[in-house]
């Protein structure tokens, strides 16, 4: 066999820069893009209220809302009311987890209830929560127990359904696989659906948290269950707009934690779990 | 013995005149890429070599050649390093005129929401052919690749080999001057790859169209191709540019079990497995080098 | 059994059994709080008549189709644009998590400074502004999540900025597009009622606030389970509507999943 080798130069010195750009120089831009974001919106706002563009009596300049922001950050009340909105937040949170997760694993595991609760599940779903509000007014008042009904009502719905199609999401390979190692039912149970259900239970928590805080919120807004969401229809109605301000940035300051929080979770949670899957919601 | 091999023809480049029967000229192609927080890798050193108008060209190399990084570049996907890819005389930037690409991941390449005849359409409509001219290239491309009955269904409800020959449809259609094929058969089965071969072989004769097909199976590159052209491993350089001097007529059958398809099926695994073992055509390069 | 009785049984067995159960439970109850089943279907078509849903619950629901409209509407455009630019984005991502995690609720006293809450306008904005930032968040990654090799098609095939947008880059995120419209639905209903709470209201919300508020309990039971009805409807319509635009999408989930 006769073969001559290709031409070849050889390879093109220096004087060419490389194109793409490394992934690091661009994160930092992303990170300082994302700050110029934020004093955008602010010095915005700032201007729009100090000019007179937007009536400064709805839209007080940003640094007085952040003036009184830190004026409330010293006084006792504000703590009092973060905590009875967190811990309000939480129980009812839990509350759901707990009940979604079990009603769920039980449905999700028998065919049969699978099958028989489907249409029962798909009607009291998108009944909205708020349907309960007078309900909860009549029974409990402005006690706590109205915004826990209410957190408990909206945040369970996200989990069964998420719990559901965790189990459902089971690979019979595996279920097989377990099966033909004769393993029973409980080790089938904790090694095969319970990792299967776990990353679905993560998104769960992601879901049913940001529910359970906007009702929280709603009870204590409109019922008048103690809490910030209390204090601001207060603030509101007693003309403090700046305070009303504050008081919705620390609301939505505290829905960017949960947030943050729960993706936190099901990431550490999902390391493992290289596929990427759908949202069911 | 004797396997005529082509240096690819720089002599006769002058750079003012136009090709006339070059379609694809690749020169002193480079692709070096830049990883974050590791040394820059450089994925071509240097590839050279033309595409006659007319040509079905395939171009095999062991795996992680660059092969898709090279398809990429001449697709005008990827901005090269170094060099420049030239498609009927005009350098490439960006995705050029008359060009089409039949990627390997078939399933993905046609768009799930259109029906088989939209996602034809589509690369016609933008180039502004009226109505009645798109419909009838449509029907004809469909012909082609005998899934005219499957036109109105969508990509997702056919088998592999038939969304795959959707894709070869649409690329026919769009009559580009050069057709690129990434390992287009690389994810169906071998009866469905058999048949899909034969597919091209054929529409390549009687279309005239000008291929440059990419894939890693040497027994495909060899059946099909006029050429094949062999590349090293990373960092890539031409290991050698084989012509393929079957017959024209080819037959999996026959032209499989033909004496001389066995040597040069012997010889491109030979130059593969040198290339694998870090062989170069140019000095044995030290292990690593650019890593 | 045959199949369809199964199927019959299967899909309203239980339903049954829970109205049986509330029927029989509530028979006869003296509590204030809980009427029989038996009372509030009775009040039902006397507190609910022509009046009433013409003066209450279209208005409700005409507010929550313009809010909802006008978000898909902005969310989509804006979500495109977020979504395409690597620049835009980087630029709007940390304001857009502080907007999405603020409960659309407490927009109520903020837009009732603005716009005052007797009339349409405060409710309309609220209701837009809560189902905005699911829709819009959504087109987001639905536009960023575009399979590459079509992104790469597209462009092989050189089709213009607008035929890539609407062939290819929109329809392509359609799928998370309603994902996003799904969830802003919800948040949408619950803003039409909360819109309608404060100062005084006509509406579905407002409606059966008063009748709590008045102690007329069987009424405000028919409205609780009115609203859940519409809460369904609406849920059931959706569906509809996904599943004729998105047909492609569930027709190669099913064959995605079958196989």
């Amino acid at each position: 066999m006769s073969s001559s080798p290709a031409t070849l130069a050889p390879p093109a010195s220096g004087g060419t820069r490389p194109r793409t750009r490394s992934r690091r120089a661009r994160r930092s831009r992303d990170v300082w893009l994302g700050i110029l974001g934020v004093l955008i919106v602010l010095v915005g706002a700032e201007i729009l209220s100090r000019t007179g563009i937007v009536n400064p009596a709805f839209l007080p300049p940003v640094t007085e809302m952040y003036a009184s922001l830190f004026q409330m950050l010293g006084e006792g009340w504000f703590w009092e009311n973060l905590w009875l909105t967190v811990r309000g937040w939480a129980i009812g949170l839990a509350a759901a987890m707990a009940l979604g997760i079990v009603v769920g694993f039980i449905i999700g595991s028998v065919p049969f209830l699978r099958a028989f609760t489907n249409s029962t599940i798909e009607f009291l779903r998108p009944i909205p929560s708020v349907a309960l509000i007078p309900l909860v007014v009549l029974l409990f008042g402005t006690k706590p127990a109205s915004a826990f009904l209410l957190v408990l009502y909206a945040a369970f719905w996200p989990v069964l359904v998420q719990v559901l199609y965790g189990v459902a999401d089971v690979d019979p390979v595996a279920r097989d696989t377990a099966r033909s190692y004769q393993f029973g039912p409980l080790r089938i149970a904790r090694s095969v659906i319970y990792p299967t259900a776990l990353p679905y239970i993560m998104t769960a928590f992601r879901l049913a948290a940001a529910v359970a805080l906007i009702l929280e919120i709603t009870a204590e807004l409109v019922i008048g269950v103690p809490g910030l969401g209390k204090q601001i229809g207060i603030a509101q109605s007693s003309a403090n707009v700046p305070e009303t301000y504050a008081l919705v940035i620390v609301v939505g300051l505290i829905g960017v934690a949960v947030n943050l929080m729960a993706r936190f979770v099901e990431r550490k949670a999902l390391w493992w779990h290289s596929s990427v899957r759908g949202e069911h919601s | 013995m004797s396997i005529t091999t082509m240096l690819s023809g720089r002599a006769a480049q002058t750079p003012a005149a136009p090709a006339t029967d070059i379609a694809l000229d690749l020169r002193g192609v480079q692709k070096t890429y830049d990883t974050p927080g590791r040394p820059e890798v450089e994925a071509i050193r240097h590839l050279d070599f033309q595409i006659r108008r007319g040509e079905l060209v395939c171009v095999v190399g062991p795996s992680g050649a660059g092969k898709t990084t090279l398809l990429r570049s001449i697709a005008g996907l990827l901005d090269v390093t170094a060099g420049e890819v030239v498609l009927d005389g005009k350098a490439v930037t960006g995705p050029p005129e008359g060009m089409a690409v039949v990627f390997q991941e078939y399933g993905r390449s046609l768009f799930p929401w259109m029906t088989v005849r939209q996602n034809i359409e589509l690369p016609l409509k933008e180039k502004g052919i009226p109505k009645a001219e798109r419909q009838e290239k449509i029907d004809r491309a469909l012909k082609e690749v005998s899934l005219t009955e499957a036109a109105e269904q969508h990509p997702w409800q056919l088998s592999g080999g038939m969304q795959q020959r959707v894709a070869i449809a649409r690329a026919i259609a769009f009559e580009p001057s050069v057709l690129l094929m990434d390992e287009p058969f690389a994810a169906v089965d071998a009866q469905t790859r058999a048949e899909l071969e034969d597919l091209v072989r054929s529409l390549w004769k009687h279309l005239g169209v000008t291929v440059l097909f990419v894939t890693h199976d040497i027994d495909e590159a060899v059946y099909l191709g006029e050429r094949v052209i062999v590349l090293s491993n990373r960092p890539t350089v031409l290991m050698e540019d084989v012509k393929v001097d079957l017959p024209a007529e080819r037959d999996q059958l026959t032209t499989r079990s033909d004496r001389r398809f066995g040597e040069l099926r012997g010889h491109v695994y030979e130059l593969i497995q040198r290339a694998k073992r870090g062989d170069r055509p140019d000095a044995p390069q030290p292990e690593g080098a650019g890593f | 059994m045959t199949t369809l009785l199964k199927r019959a049984f299967m899909l309203l067995g239980l339903p049954i059994i829970l109205v049986a159960a509330w029927w029989f439970a509530s028979a006869g109850s003296t509590s204030p709080f809980w009427p029989p089943l038996s009372t509030i279907l009775e009040a039902f078509p006397t507190t609910w008549t022509m009046d009433r849903i013409v003066g209450d619950v279209f208005p409700s629901l005409a507010r929550l189709g313009i809010g909802f409209a006008l978000a898909v509407l902005v969310g989509i455009v804006a979500g495109t644009a977020i979504g395409l630019s690597p620049t835009l984005r980087a630029l709007a991502e940390p304001v857009l998590e502080f907007f999405r995690a603020v409960p659309p609720p407490v927009l109520v006293p903020i837009i009732a400074l603005f716009a005052g809450y007797t009339g349409w306008l405060g409710k309309i904005v609220t209701i837009a502004l809560g189902c905005l930032w699911p829709i819009l968040l959504n087109t987001v990654e639905g536009v960023r999540g575009l399979e590459p090799v079509l992104g790469d098609t597209a462009k092989s095939y050189q089709l213009s900025r607008w035929r890539r947008l609407l062939f290819v880059v929109l329809p392509g995120a359609s799928p998370r597009i309603f994902t996003g419209a799904r969830q802003a639905l919800s948040i949408g209903v619950i803003l039409m009622v909360i819109s309608e709470l404060f100062g005084a209201n006509r509406g579905l919300g407002a409606a059966i606030v008063q009748f709590q508020r008045s102690f007329a309990i069987p009424q405000m039971w028919t409205g609780i389970i009115l609203l859940g009805l519409i809460g369904v409807l609406l849920a059931a319509i959706f569906k509809v509507v996904e599943n004729r635009m998105l047909a492609w999408y569930v027709g190669q989930r099913q064959i995605e999943r079958g196989v």
